[in-house]
């Protein structure tokens, strides 16, 4: 080849378009929003059956969850994203479809070694450091404490 | 440096007698959609699981093109197929039953321009009197190996590209009737050092650009001599470095370059980012529109240059970089 991997890798470079940020962004703050939005509707509704303000949350949660894992076994929570991006990402909907849908997928291969082995397949990652983070943070706030 | 210019190797022997493309649903809706033998419409047929559908993808070609040879298994010499799926699942699942000696190959997405390479070399050299180059790619087969789960709500990049649903079978005889394939180079392994798992096109580039360059300098040919010159799955990224390759040496490519990747699909309707990949696009693409156009004399002359990215994903989490590879062939209406 008469080129150099370097000089390869700008002409790549160039010739490979971005995503759009002027689109995405506006896109992924809007469905965010909403989402959050109905998640707020849910907390006023249990507020108004007269659940306490920490199971009211909880119960939230619980529903986006299920409407979540609802919506990605009906396949619509993954075309719902190509257009969200981050916005159906973030939200506690986002971690939903990330274990439902290797649940899904790996069903095949059985419910122990298929399912039951790759339903973390993306959430495991965010689990283990979500947990790790919370411990060193944790610590710290306990040593501020004690100072 | 003295750099290995390989061979072309040329055939006087060899053509392609039939031919057959199967494809699934979202193919049979782009602009290519009612040239290809059968449509699974629901991308799965009788089968249970996506790699069980890709393997009934290849049955099914196989099938098509020795109907339309006249071909019975029992004259039948030789298969030499692949696929993307780890151990070739979907070859040796697929054409098993046919009970036909088999050679199972990898060469990513330009498996099924080596296959017609090594079915020309075994016919021409008269040690059997046909072979059968088939391959398959299947879009949730591909994606659960080697990306994210099917609904997972993960976004493409735009320089993504779509694993077609789709395989092509075609069975090489000693020439009689055209297609005849005249001539083939055998890539050579280009790691350009890409490092983008959603950027194939980039990854392939260089690879087509090597083995076209040589072909054209072992054939003394210029784009110009050919009707068309036609890539597997460069997509709109790779094909346009492509033309810039070909550019620095002053030559310009564009004008009789198609991409079966930019070809499958519909892109302005069909959400397939940078266009089609996968062996099974240029497969069926091949198979079902531009050997049957060598065949009636409307192209007298091709290039197919499929590409293969030889991506590992394992390499590739380990820092590595994504070599890429393409085979070219030669097919001639006379």
């Amino acid at each position: 080849m008469n080129i150099s991997n370097q000089e390869y890798g700008e002409l790549a470079k160039r010739r490979s378009p971005a995503s759009s940020m002027y689109k995405t962004i506006p896109m992924a703050f809007v469905i965010g929003g909403i989402i959050c939005c109905i998640g707020e509707g849910f907390l006023n509704m249990y507020r108004a059956f007269g659940l306490a303000e920490e199971q009211a949350g909880m119960w939230t949660s619980i529903t986006l969850i299920f409407i979540s894992a609802l919506l990605t076994g009906m396949k619509v929570y993954d075309r719902m994203a190509q257009h969200a991006g981050a916005g159906t990402l973030v939200p506690i909907t986002g971690f939903a479809n990330s274990v439902v849908s290797p649940a899904l997928d790996f069903k095949s291969e059985g419910y122990v070694l298929g399912l039951g082995a790759k339903m973390f397949v993306i959430a495991g990652p965010v689990i283990v450091y979500g947990i790790s983070a919370s411990i060193i943070y944790g610590i710290i706030y306990y040593l501020i404490k004690m100072i | 440096m003295a750099v290995c210019e390989g061979k072309t190797i040329k055939f006087s022997n060899a053509a392609i007698t039939s031919f057959a493309a199967v494809v699934g649903k979202i193919e049979s809706q782009g602009p290519y959609g009612d040239e290809f033998d059968e449509i699974v419409e629901d991308n799965k047929g009788t089968a249970e699981t996506w790699e069980q559908a890709e393997a009934l993808l290849q049955t099914k070609a196989l099938h098509h093109a020795m109907d339309k040879a006249g071909l019975a298994p029992e004259n039948a010499d030789l298969i030499i197929a692949g696929d993307l799926l780890n151990q070739c699942t979907g070859s040796s699942y697929g054409l098993k039953d046919f009970y036909i000696p088999f050679l199972g190959i990898y060469g990513a997405c330009s498996t099924f321009a080596e296959g017609l390479l090594l079915s020309a070399a075994m016919v021409n050299a008269g040690y059997v009197d046909n072979s059968a180059a088939v391959t398959s790619s299947h879009f949730s087969s591909a994606e659960r190996q080697f990306r994210f789960p099917l609904n997972y709500g993960g976004v493409r990049t735009p320089t993504a590209q779509w694993t077609a649903t789709a395989a092509g079978a075609a069975i090489v005889t000693p020439a009689l009737a055209p297609p005849y394939i005249r001539a083939a180079t055998v890539g050579k392994i280009q790691d350009m050092g890409i490092t983008d798992l959603n950027n194939m096109g980039a990854a392939m580039a260089g690879a087509a650009y090597d083995t076209i360059n040589r072909h054209f300098k072992h054939m003394g040919t210029h784009p110009e001599t050919y009707d068309l010159i036609i890539t597997g799955d460069l997509g709109e990224v790779g094909s346009e470095m492509l033309y810039d390759l070909f550019k620095r040496d002053g030559v310009e490519l564009k004008s009789r370059h198609k991409d079966c990747g930019l070809m499958l699909y519909d892109r302005e309707r069909q959400d397939v980012h940078a266009g089609g990949s996968g062996c099974g696009c240029s497969a069926s693409m091949m198979c079902g529109h531009f050997l049957k156009q060598v065949k009636s004399g409307e192209l007298k002359r091709i290039l197919y240059a499929a590409t293969g990215a030889l991506m590992s994903p394992t390499m590739v989490q380990q820092g590595g970089s994504i070599p890429g590879i393409s085979h070219a062939v030669e097919i001639c209406y006379k």
